[in-house]
């Protein structure tokens, strides 16, 4: 693995100044630059759909802005810089829109494409199921064919803004796995519009107090035969090329990044080594997942140099509140920064599980290495 | 890299993965001086790497530098190639032989015709011998009149030194792991390879994330280095430095818990690398020094410029 940095376009210096412009007119309290990608506004995120920078890769024709990978990457390093809450795009510029770009069919992708660009149309990711985290390919969900399309039966669970989102894209298994082989093979992946009858969202409280994930029960869901998305029985297949998109971002190093900027004006000159070393790491962090999105720029498909880089930036974004935490009395932390590092301190324990947890990147790196 | 950095780097792999590098470094740190293994380094222009071609050098980028250097690195740099390969960089006019550079701790000094000091090249008229803990010449050199009319600044001798340092770090984690790997595979217990034991593969994971850390900040580094001078990168290689100080901690705990009792025999080549990590880590300025650095800049500037300022040092190549 070789992590080059790539040179950024020339026009992304003005693109930076323009995000940069656009956003210091904004001025969230701690909630928000705490939570960022984990914060739902969708009137923010039609404000970016409306400057462009939702979908920025995508051809016009589906609303998209045939901007360059890293241009768009110059825009989610200023998002997350300032803890922008763009939860309501996120997942579908991240990895619905490329996914349904990849492998939709024409209707597809002109009926969803530029809604998600336009910052109207929320997506949430369907894998996870009670008995299956990080097993998934032993989940139970099933979807049968009827004479119009498709009949769901079964449960997902920890889907983020399930209960604020227009569709889902569900991992399911159309056909049993084949006696004695891979346990890959028979899964699907549709396209589920979240009001069809028969899909209950039941928010689950997390230990902030707050409902950001929930319960998705589906309960003889009718969907029609164009919800199938991509090949029947490629689930799998395509499911992972999406993790390689939802892992290789940003948003694995920088979640907790305003912890650092304001920490920075609560301490004193005898915490500069300490904010030096966090401050290499960043630096360094940050080039690695730049590095990554150079990879994915040029066509190719670095879904093991993703995992090690969310694992390293997970790690570093964990670590972050608690160093800053070390280096301040609570009383003597301004109420804003103390604010900001309550949220973080709760939040910060999910960075190292949601798109996969610490233990399953690992063990992607060992296979790597030639361990496994 | 470019191609012919690229091509010396391969061939300084293959003539120093001639199946003695651990005898190499049992005589050197018996006090032996690898006068082959000099001469045939010389040979490949490596002292002369990165002098300017119209200078009469080889002329290649600081890119390729911490690529070779952490090619030597992987093989625990037995001679100071490196060493004179900056010293040069950093003279006006290249000096065959030979180099070191300071008059204290001088790398290799006691083997050296001339070091580089601040007051110009001098030669070396006698020594009181130091060794870092990993057992490698680190002198106390007495200097003849210097030959040329100064010398590089001191802060520009400290900055080359922290990234050929980092880079050979860089080497010597990776080579560290890569034995650690290869063991992992090999020692059976319970039946099966330690390898197959998920705390031997999650550890050394681990271990993986940090080298490949450091060397992307190494290539940070140079990088910054060929677009704005060595004086203009201090911070990418402050960032070097300290992500490997941290790293040199983790890789030698961890790669000495896969190996257990046999890693730490004097027989065994890994701890030719471990104690090279621990020696390099205090050389060029240690992480503590250089975070230092780093972090007072950043809160003189204030968290709001700290994001602006990386991005503001993002470096465009031809
Ligand atoms: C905030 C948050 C948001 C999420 N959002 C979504 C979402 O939108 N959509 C969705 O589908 N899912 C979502 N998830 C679920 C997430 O993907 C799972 O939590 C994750 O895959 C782990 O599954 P699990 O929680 O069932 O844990 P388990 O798989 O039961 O794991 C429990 C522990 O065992 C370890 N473990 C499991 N298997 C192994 C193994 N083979 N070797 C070593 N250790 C192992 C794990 O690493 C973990 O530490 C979200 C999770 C969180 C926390």
């Amino acid at each position: 693995m070789r992590f080059d940095i790539p040179n950024l376009p020339e026009g992304t210096d003005a693109l930076r100044a323009n995000v940069r412009a656009f956003l210091a007119g904004y001025d969230w309290g701690p909630a928000v630059r705490a939570r960022s990608w984990m914060g739902f506004d969708r009137g923010f995120s039609r404000e970016l759909g409306k400057r462009g920078w939702i979908g920025m890769v995508w051809p016009k024709e589906y609303g998209g802005h045939e901007r360059s990978g890293l241009e768009r990457t110059v825009v989610l390093e200023e998002l997350l810089a300032q803890g922008a809450p763009v939860g309501a795009h996120w997942i579908g510029d991240r990895q619905s829109g490329p996914l349904i770009l990849r492998l939709g069919t024409e209707e597809q992708k002109r009926r969803i494409l530029p809604g998600i660009a336009a910052g109207e149309l929320a997506f949430c990711i369907g894998l996870s199921e009670p008995d299956s985290g990080s097993d998934l390919a032993s989940l139970r969900t099933k979807a049968e064919r009827t004479n119009e399309g498709w009949k769901i039966n079964g449960r997902k669970i920890w889907t983020t803004f399930a209960h604020l989102s227009d569709y889902m894209i569900a991992l399911v298994r159309t056909s049993p796995a084949p006696e004695g082989g891979s346990r890959h093979a028979g899964l699907s992946q549709f396209l589920v519009d979240l009001r069809t009858p028969g899909i209950t969202i039941r928010p689950i409280k997390d230990m902030l107090g707050e409902e950001s994930f929930n319960e998705v029960t589906f309960d003889d869901v009718l969907l029609p035969a164009d919800a199938l998305l991509g090949r029947e029985g490629a689930g799998w297949e395509q499911a992972t090329a999406e993790l390689a998109f939802e892992r290789s971002g940003p948003d694995r190093v920088l979640s907790s990044f305003p912890a650092l900027s304001a920490g920075i004006d609560a301490v004193g000159p005898e915490a500069a080594v300490p904010i030096g070393r966090l401050v290499a790491r960043l630096n360094t962090l940050r080039g690695m997942s730049l590095s990554v999105a150079g990879m994915l720029e040029q066509g190719q498909s670095p879904a093991r140099e993703a995992a090690l880089v969310k694992d390293v930036g997970n790690s570093f974004e964990q670590h972050l509140p608690e160093a800053i935490r070390a280096l301040l009395e609570p009383e003597d932390t301004p109420p804003a920064l103390r604010a900001l590092l309550h949220d973080l301190v709760q939040l910060s324990p999910t960075f190292s599980l949601r798109g996969g947890t610490r233990e399953i990147l690992r063990g992607i790196i060992a296979r790597e290495l030639g361990l496994r | 890299m470019s191609e012919i950095g690229d091509a010396i780097t391969g061939q300084i792999d293959r003539l120093l993965n001639d199946g003695n590098g651990p005898t190499r470094l049992r005589r050197l740190e018996a006090g032996e001086w690898l006068a082959e293994t000099w001469t045939a380094l010389e040979e490949q222009g490596l002292t002369l790497a990165l002098v300017p071609e119209d200078a009469g050098g080889v002329g290649l980028s600081w890119a390729d530098a911490v690529a070779i250097w952490q090619v030597l690195g992987r093989h625990g740099a037995p001679v100071p190639v490196a060493e004179a390969m900056l010293a040069n960089a950093l003279l006006a006019s290249p000096v065959e032989g030979v180099l070191t550079l300071g008059a204290s701790d001088a790398p290799f000094g006691r083997f050296a015709a001339h070091a580089v000091t601040e007051a110009g090249v001098r030669p070396v008229t006698g020594h009181t011998p130091g060794l870092n803990l990993a057992r490698e010449p680190r002198d106390a050199l007495r200097l003849g009149a210097s030959l040329t009319a100064g010398g590089p600044s001191p802060r520009a001798m400290r900055l080359g030194l922290a990234l050929l340092r980092a880079a050979q770090m860089a080497g010597a984690a990776r080579h560290a792991l890569n034995l650690a790997v290869e063991w992992a595979n090999t020692r059976k217990q319970f039946g099966r390879p330690i390898g197959k034991f998920q705390a031997i593969q999650q550890s050394l994971a681990l271990v993986a994330g940090e080298v490949a850390a450091l060397e992307s900040a190494v290539g940070i580094a140079a990088r910054a280095v060929d677009a704005r001078g060595l004086l203009d990168a201090g911070f990418e290689i402050a960032c070097a430095k300290i992500i490997a100080g941290e790293a040199a901690e983790l890789a030698a705990s961890r790669v000495h818990q896969v190996f257990a009792a046999i890693g730490i025999t004097e027989e065994h080549e890994l701890h030719h690398f471990t104690r090279r990590l621990w020696s390099w880590r205090d050389e060029g300025g240690s992480e503590r020094a250089w975070a230092a650095e780093i972090g007072a800049e950043a809160i003189s500037r204030g968290g709001a410029a700290l994001w602006a300022d990386i991005t503001s040092r993002d470096v465009r190549t031809a």
